[in-house]
């Protein structure tokens, strides 16, 4: 059987090749490998169960693989997506018959399950996929699976990532990943994870993991080092469709999903701003506001209102509401007071490096340099360059050959080409300034 | 790493009657502490301010109002902190606005159950 990674990792490449493809049907292909994909493997593996789930995937594959075939020479169907659930259904039914051993442990089970109907009903409706796919994401984000293991499963089960995609999401090879997915899946397995929506009493605790993994997914793509930008965007859009799947579902519509898309919509506000016409990192003070998403913007303000709804203050709504601070440019003593005091509940609740550091910057934007120095010295994050990026920031004007020496620091401790132009940059300052 | 439960005490007074901008600059001022505290990961559990006047039962179900109305000093609240030693504990609490105010703060290290 051919292995689905066949065909999505060929969509970027291959398919843009053929010559019979016209610029709309070159848009239109990798759009349906990513969306459609995870659809029908939601559905077939729900359909299977989870220990079946390389079966479901390859299924989708192998879909792919006759479309791309078929479509080349006689052109795309009017009905594209039609045309894959068709085939999906097909190749579906082919497979009971076709394996003696699936036939008899699974296919008996859904015959019977359908009232002895010989037809296998494979329900592509909207809500049979939607439904599916939320379902897979709780089986997915088991909290038996080790998180990087979860992040790794839902990019390729309910984003249509292609393996490679995912090894330069997480710069590493393609072995690596496809390890770590076999193992996970294997956890499943073995820990018998359902694909259900847990018992309504329970979905508040598995929704944590689920948000967890949505957040880091989110992460990923917006701090990833990874130098292929789209990469990186398209993990932070799916984390937002796939929250946005959970906001939309009356038993998952809790504050913290709510929180956690504002939080998404306004980092997301800042994506045509971030990276100049070479691809590199413009930092936040130095970005063009007039090109921040106002439309994002005021659905994260939306959302953060839904999440505002109800007792649950979680490190979401914390962090929704620093961000909403941040689609405020001007730098007034009100933001920054604000800002401190979200970062200072934020520690309370979880401690971070990361928090820890933009509090004290916050700190000294709200108190007063001095302070933030005083404060900063106590962090002792001296494996960070961010700590001494920091350092180096307050000691400006107050100490410009401290300042120089830390950032410094921060240069010999960095590790990606964007940091450490970053740093250089503040370096190079110095020496023009004497 | 070790608990300490920091304990604040002051001088037991009426509260006098403040606007709502000196409530707050107090409240900030204690946010930065805990804050900078959770900043550098050494904070266990934020803790509690407590009302001034609260009951003490004694042996016999003798309930009085107290706590204790003849010693000056009430307990204003506690914060509990993960540090290394006695010398941290009192490094970290040094920063402690009860201080600012007259009072002081008792450390002491947890003897886990």
């Amino acid at each position: 059987m051919q292995n689905a990674d066949i065909c999505c990792d060929c969509h970027r490449s291959t398919i843009i090749g053929q010559r019979d493809f016209t610029m709309q049907q070159q848009e239109l292909i990798p759009h349906l490998f990513r969306t459609e994909f995870t659809k029908i493997t939601s559905v077939l593996c729900k359909l299977f169960g989870i220990e079946h789930i390389e079966i479901a995937e390859d299924i989708a594959g192998e879909t792919f693989l006759t479309a791309l075939e078929t479509w080349t020479y006689k052109g795309i169907p009017e009905n594209p997506v039609a045309w894959l659930y068709t085939v999906a259904k097909n190749k579906a039914k082919n497979y009971f018959q076709r394996n003696a051993v699936f036939t008899q442990k699974i296919a008996k089970q859904l015959l019977q399950a359908e009232n002895e109907n010989p037809e296998i009903d494979i329900d592509l409706s909207e809500k049979n996929i939607t439904d599916s796919q939320l379902q897979m994401l709780f089986a997915l984000c088991h909290p038996s699976i080790p998180a990087e293991a979860q992040i790794g499963l839902s990019l390729r089960i309910l984003c249509g990532f292609g393996i490679d995609e995912i090894a330069n999401a997480f710069l590493t090879n393609k072995e690596t990943i496809n390890k770590r997915l076999f193992r996970a899946k294997e956890k499943l397995r073995t820990e018998h994870v359902k694909i259900e929506f847990p018992d309504i009493t329970e979905i508040p605790k598995r929704l944590e993991t689920v948000l967890t993994t949505l957040y880091l997914l989110f992460n990923e793509g917006y701090y990833s080092e990874s130098q292929d930008s789209i990469v990186r965007e398209d993990l932070c859009l799916e984390a937002m469709r796939l929250t946005y799947l959970l906001a939309e579902n009356k038993q998952t519509n809790l504050p913290e999903v709510n929180a956690l898309l504002s939080l998404m919509c306004f980092h997301a506000s800042r994506f045509p701003a971030r990276k100049n016409a070479n691809g590199e990192i413009i930092l936040y003070q130095d970005q063009d506001e007039t090109l921040w998403d106002e439309e994002l913007i005021t659905k994260g303000m939306y959302f953060l209102n839904e999440a505002s709804k109800g007792n649950t203050i979680t490190k979401y709504h914390i962090e929704a509401g620093i961000a909403f601070w941040h689609t405020k440019k001007s730098d007034t003593k009100q933001k920054w007071l604000a800002i401190l005091q979200l970062y200072n509940e934020l520690l309370i609740i979880e401690y971070s490096p990361i928090a820890a550091l933009n509090r004290t910057y916050a700190l000294s934007k709200a108190n007063s340099k001095e302070e933030a120095i005083t404060e900063a010295e106590k962090l002792n994050l001296t494996d960070n360059h961010f700590y001494f990026t920091l350092l180096g920031e307050l000691y400006k004007s107050v100490d410009n050959k401290k300042a120089k020496m830390n950032f410094e620091k921060a240069l010999a401790l960095a590790k990606t080409k964007a940091d450490k132009q970053v740093i250089q940059a503040n370096i190079d300052k110095f020496e023009v300034n004497g | 790493m070790k608990d300490f439960l920091l304990i604040f005490r002051s001088e037991y007074k009426e509260v006098p009657q403040r606007t709502e901008e000196e409530a707050k600059a107090i409240t900030k001022k204690w946010m930065d502490w805990v804050g900078g505290i959770a900043a550098q990961n050494k904070l266990t559990d934020r803790g509690n301010r407590l009302f001034n006047t609260g009951k003490v039962l004694k042996s016999g179900n003798v309930v009085t109002n107290g706590p204790y109305t003849e010693i000056k000093e009430s307990i204003g609240g506690y914060t509990m902190i993960k540090v290394g030693s006695y010398e941290e504990a009192i490094e970290v609490a040094k920063g402690c606005p009860i201080l600012s105010v007259g009072g002081n703060v008792e450390i002491r290290e947890v003897s886990p159950m």
